[in-house]
């Protein structure tokens, strides 16, 4: 294609974000004197910066360009992704398990399977989410310059040098809270930078209801504009799912394993100054998550509507004879923004993927740090020594990102991996929170095998599909299915073979006594915590509104 | 310089929201005056000069109620 051409003014917008974002790693770095400033952002933000930068972390361009395009492909079922796949874990997370996570005082989702079970289970988990993060984040890196040059015609290695040197230099400046608030400036640069092409979309067909009845007039017996009435039959919507997988797959084990033990974005809520704020902060971003669709479904539905009309000229590229969906959103920037607006999309795009770089690598040198080299080279590590290592693994961490990232370019494939690394990790992760937070006879032997158990289930299942030892059909128990169907499935029979070991074992080892146990451990708790509130300030009164305003939300789009 | 002194995010949110939208609202006023040789859709509704506008109204009030609170 034709790159979208930047004028002098897009450029001048880029250099302020540029310079901004590196100026506030400068600016912070006198504030960041101990390991905890560093590595939890001195334990000091609101429930407000906390909570955006919970929803924040998980916001990166990839989400906003595949999730525009998935709309394209799937139709309003991705709305699932925002809604019940994210909105009942992150009230869940606040309500229930943050108490145990902030009031034990553990600095990352390792720590506490170490206070819970034993140290093998943290170095476990510590190092599988290292892996995780360090793939993610250079898959990340490498798709961003695969936009950037598909699109601007930036130069491939140019782009992903500047980007990850920029995070670099932040991070190891002012560790967690330059991430913090460069995630939060990127949420509001998306919402300036996006919304806008929601906004010209509905301008230029007409309506909201135009836009629904156009797409309701082509797309024959499958629906692409509801939620939930044809998802009893997967023949009857995009998605080429039931309603069962949604729940189970996306609402429950992939949300649930997502929300409330990927420490990217627990990390955040750790941060916050006391219990209450850290309880409120997926509580509030529940509410801003909710808001997403309106600019990312909204996209991905105007892109649907244009393209079914031949005299707008508007139409997906292709890769040779494969739609690009991810090409929507870029698309109806080029079409509907002047020069000027097109330097804050462009913008947008950029802050999103380095807010996400960013994200991963805070997480990376805090598990790196506290669960793998204090846990298991250096147990005697002063706080200045700890500080120095944070910093360091900041560095290295960017480095490994770009060999992902270059390994990923020479062995395009590895994206489609993506997907199987979070139900590897993430989906039998919360199995074994779940389990150890609220059954207390589940024994540190049971979670450690039940978590290989989950892990290997996962990417084995991945693997025999991938190369056809048995038919999809198997897991998903449907004849017609979709992959991200088939992911949802996949993630719930790992989630349900690490519980179920981790069950088995803990009938038959020892298990830790009663007493070990309290503050870990719900039922041998006591929780008092902001009973001394009214009701109307406490994080249980806001749960039960986003949980109303969910169920609005469900059932007006049913 | 003590803790306390940290300015709050809202500060930064605030300046580089009004920064991009100066910039922004000044190039579509350009526009207006030297119309650009490629038009793009709905070019007609100036989206640079009421968005850009929109960003330095928000922007600004957010910097300055985080001025006024960190004083």
């Amino acid at each position: 294609m034709q790159a979208i051409g930047l004028s002098f003014i897009d450029w001048i917008i880029i250099f302020i974000y540029f310079s901004f974002v590196l100026g506030i790693g400068i600016y912070l770095q006198k504030f960041t004197k101990s390991q905890e400033d560093f590595f939890l952002a001195g334990r000091k933000n609101s429930s407000w910066v906390a909570g955006l930068a919970f929803l924040s972390a998980n916001l990166g361009a990839l989400e906003l360009l595949g999730m525009t395009g998935n709309t394209f492909k799937y139709g309003m079922y991705v709305a699932h992704f925002y809604w019940i796949g994210a909105i009942p874990a992150m009230l869940f997370l606040g309500i229930y398990m943050m108490p145990f996570y902030y009031s034990s005082k553990i600095n990352s989702i390792p720590g506490y399977l170490k206070l819970r079970f034993d140290e093998k289970t943290r170095v476990i988990n510590g190092i599988s989410f290292a892996i995780m993060t360090l793939l993610v984040s250079g898959i990340n890196l490498y798709a961003m310059a695969l936009v950037l040059h598909t699109f601007l015609g930036w130069n491939w290695d140019v782009s992903m040098w500047a980007s990850a040197a920029t995070v670099a230099a932040y991070v190891t400046l002012s560790g967690l809270m330059s991430a913090i608030f460069t995630e939060i400036i990127q949420f509001f640069l998306i919402w300036f930078g996006l919304f806008l092409v929601s906004i010209m979309g509905i301008i230029e067909i007409g309506s909201v209801h135009e836009i629904i009845a156009r797409i309701n007039e082509f797309s024959g017996p499958l629906s692409m504009t509801t939620l939930w009435s044809t998802s009893s039959d997967p023949m009857k919507n995009g998605m080429l799912i039931h309603w069962g997988g949604i729940v189970l797959g996306l609402g429950f084990v992939l949300s649930f394993g997502y929300w409330t033990t990927d420490f990217l974005v627990v990390q955040r809520a750790f941060s916050a100054k006391d219990l209450r704020s850290a309880r409120m902060t997926p509580i509030l971003a529940s509410f801003f998550k909710m808001a997403l669709p309106f600019l990312v479904i909204f996209a991905g539905l105007i892109a649907i509507a244009l393209s079914l009309d031949p005299k707008s000229g508007f139409q997906l590229l292709h890769d040779g004879t494969q739609i690009n969906y991810d090409s929507a959103l870029p698309l109806l920037i080029a079409r509907y923004y002047p020069p000027g607006l097109v330097g804050l999309g462009v913008t947008a795009l950029l802050a999103g993927f380095m807010a996400g770089q960013a994200g991963n690598v805070s997480a990376f040198n805090t598990v790196w740090t506290y669960d793998i080299y204090r846990s298991v080279i250096n147990r005697n590590a002063s706080d200045k020594h700890l500080l120095w290592m944070g910093r360091v693994s900041t560095i290295v961490g960017v480095i490994l990102s770009l060999v992902t990232a270059y390994w990923a370019k020479s062995f395009p494939s590895i994206m489609d991996y993506l997907q199987a690394i979070f139900s590897w990790v993430n989906a039998p992760l919360f199995a074994t929170m779940l389990l150890g937070m609220f059954l207390w006879w589940i024994t540190p032997n049971g979670a450690f095998w039940g978590l290989i158990a989950g892990m290997s289930s996962s990417f084995l299942m991945y693997l025999a599909v991938k190369f056809h030892w048995f038919s999809e059909s198997i897991i998903t128990m449907s004849s017609v299915q979709s992959d991200m169907a088939a992911n949802f499935w996949r993630a719930w029979w790992a989630w349900l073979i690490c519980a179920a070991v981790t069950v088995l074992i803990s009938l038959f080892t020892k298990r830790r006594p009663k007493e070990e146990l309290v503050g870990l451990v719900k039922g041998l708790t006591k929780e008092l915590h902001d009973q001394h509130l009214p009701f109307t300030k406490r994080p249980e009164f806001y749960a039960i509104i986003s949980l109303i305003v969910l169920i609005a939300l469900n059932v007006w789009f049913w | 310089m003590s803790e306390h002194q940290m300015k709050p995010i809202w500060y930064f949110v605030g300046l580089i929201l009004s920064a991009m939208g100066i910039v922004i609202f000044l190039s579509g006023l350009f526009q207006l005056i030297v119309p650009p040789a490629a038009t793009t859709v709905l070019a007609s509704i100036h989206p640079n000069i009421w968005w850009g506008a929109l960003m330095i109204v928000f922007g600004g009030g957010m910097y300055i109620a985080a001025t006024k609170k960190s004083k």
